[in-house]
């Protein structure tokens, strides 16, 4: 009997199909929501963009308007946390895989970045309100942007330990052979070779925090002027979507849909960025 | 300056070495070295010679690798790793905790098992080192490199691209870059950490040439598997087994009427 006719093999070939057929089962069950979410959006989003969203402020009910101010304080917050959270964020993943590789507090460090990085975001923005919001008596920008920063740095964290981690050991020896003292060694060899995934990670903190709506609703508020003044209330896509889609009003609703579609296009083409800068990080 | 060395050490045996005209660049006197509590160097004692190429030989674990790195320091980037006793480059103890060890790595170049290029341009990856030690204007600064370059025998193969990623390389060619680039910065003593393990065979002719001219103007240490590459390259061969250093001679004494009954067995493939 040769190996292909024994039972044995038969039966591997039966629970191989049986496997296969249920993993492209669930495969297919769980993108059909995707695609059923994504379909629902363009449909809806598509019909209500127009020129005027980009150039119009949010309007009262039943009058003419645009998303102008939402995407413009989005833009200012997430901006000022990003230039908040980036650096914060690489410098404590450089501490993590550089300096303290060998030191305690940096697995304390690490454990608490870890509770961070999964800690939902409605703590978050609890926790900014009682520091800036409460404290100062007023809605504000700057504590929009702060509550942002507060969840881009761990993910900063995180994505710039692991790709430096990456950056093999005998890089870092090889710059030291030469005599590089250790802060240019990272400046100079570590980072060029980490660069790529640092700037991804960043992308996707971006991408993580542009749709934020709980941490926004209690530090941010809204606003339905034109504002650029961070010390007042400011208007954010998901905070204005959040508001419109609950209304009763179809001219709003139509508004949070077309705000929804531009957020996840904007999502969609830092992944893509993120997607072709990681490739590239392969290949070198 | 330096002292003419003229000792003998009762543990090891020396075959044969003619000490008159020779002159030490590094002496190591009573080294020992520990990953943690792990002894891997007992009582190291050689002397490695001004301008000679001195081959580490002797199987997987024996500690050749780790002297080379004791040499520059290299273990002083990771914890728990120590060593004792006294290793002196022109009569300075390198060991002395007030030594500078960016300093001594200057003088002191590392050539690693794998290619080890930064991911910068070719012209970078040597102009880098300069840099730290010297301001140049830009002509003498492409005089330099280029002359790099030349000493490592990979110009003529990357002169028109100069601009290219310094990893785009072949891994031989990489080799000879990270030669350039230890080169570049002016060492007085080149530690050669397998440098040929990686490479194929034209390749390993190629850098096994490159040594041979190097010597001229530096002192090579050079750790290797590969016994013919020792007798080939090296003018003395030191034979390690068990973190001892067993036998030290000239390579052709070593090669041909080794003292030691181990030192016999090795050579003749007998293990390792």
């Amino acid at each position: 009997m040769t190996a292909v006719n024994s039972p044995l093999y038969a039966r591997r070939r039966r629970r191989n199909s049986v496997t296969m057929g249920m993993a492209f089962g669930a495969t297919v069950f769980g993108l059909s929501w995707l695609i059923l979410i994504l379909a629902v959006l363009l449909w809806n989003g598509f019909s209500g963009l127009s020129l005027a969203v980009f150039t119009e402020m949010t309007p009262p009910p039943g009058a003419k308007g645009g998303l102008l101010n939402p995407i413009v304080g989005s833009l200012i917050m997430t901006t000022v946390a990003v230039l908040i959270g980036t650096p914060l964020g690489i410098l404590a993943g450089t501490y993590l895989a550089e300096y303290g590789r060998y030191d305690k507090l940096s697995s304390v460090v690490r454990f608490i970045n870890d509770i961070l990085l999964s800690a939902p975001s409605i703590v978050i923005g609890l926790f900014v309100y009682e520091v800036m919001v409460a404290s100062l008596g007023h809605f504000s920008g700057w504590a929009g942007a702060v509550a942002l920063a507060v969840i881009v740095v761990p993910v900063v964290v995180r994505t710039t330990e692991d790709m430096l981690t990456l950056v093999p050991d005998t890089l870092r020896e090889a710059a030291a052979s030469i005599g590089l003292p250790r802060s240019l060694m990272i400046r100079h060899v570590a980072y060029k070779a980490a660069r790529a995934g640092m700037i991804t990670g960043v992308l996707l903190a971006i991408a993580r925090i542009s749709g934020e709506t709980a941490p926004l609703l209690f530090t941010a508020l809204n606003n339905q002027f034109w504002s650029l003044n961070m010390n007042a209330p400011m208007a954010s896509l998901p905070v204005v979507i959040f508001q419109f889609a609950l209304s009763p009003y179809k001219d709003w609703q139509q508004l949070a849909w077309t705000g929804a579609l531009i957020i996840t296009l904007a999502v969609l083409a830092l992944s893509i960025i993120a997607r072709f800068l990681g490739s590239q990080r392969k290949q070198s | 300056m330096n002292s003419v060395a003229s000792f003998t050490v009762p543990t090891v045996t020396h075959t044969g070495v003619n000490t008159v005209n020779l002159t030490d660049k590094v002496t190591i006197r009573n080294l020992d070295f520990f990953y943690g509590d792990n002894r891997a160097l007992k009582n190291i004692d050689v002397s490695l010679y001004d301008g000679k190429v001195t081959a580490f030989i002797g199987p997987s674990g024996c500690g050749k690798s780790t002297l080379l790195r004791v040499l520059n320091r290299m273990y002083d980037l990771y914890p728990n790793q120590r060593a004792t006793g006294e290793v002196t480059l022109d009569n300075e103890n390198i060991l002395d905790p007030a030594q500078d060890v960016n300093l001594l790595r200057a003088k002191v170049g590392m050539v690693f098992q794998k290619p080890t290029p930064f991911p910068m341009t070719i012209y970078e990856n040597i102009a880098f080192g300069i840099r730290l030690y010297e301001k140049l204007p830009k002509s003498e600064m492409d005089d330099r490199v280029q002359r790099a370059l030349e000493r490592a025998a990979i110009w003529n193969e990357v002169k028109d691209k100069l601009g290219a990623n310094g990893q785009s390389l072949s891994g031989g060619q990489q080799q000879r870059l990270c030669i350039a680039r230890t080169v570049a910065v002016r060492p007085e003593v080149i530690l050669l950490d397998e440098p040929c393990s990686a490479l194929d065979p034209i390749s390993t002719a190629k850098i096994e040439e490159l040594i041979d001219e190097l010597k001229e103007d530096y002192t090579l240490v050079i750790v290797t598997h590969n016994m013919q590459q020792a007798a080939r390259v090296s003018d003395f061969t030191a034979f390690m087994y068990l973190g001892e250093l067993v036998e030290f001679g000239e390579t052709s004494k070593i090669f041909t009427q080794p003292n030691d009954r181990r030192t016999q067995d090795y050579i003749t493939g007998r293990f390792g």
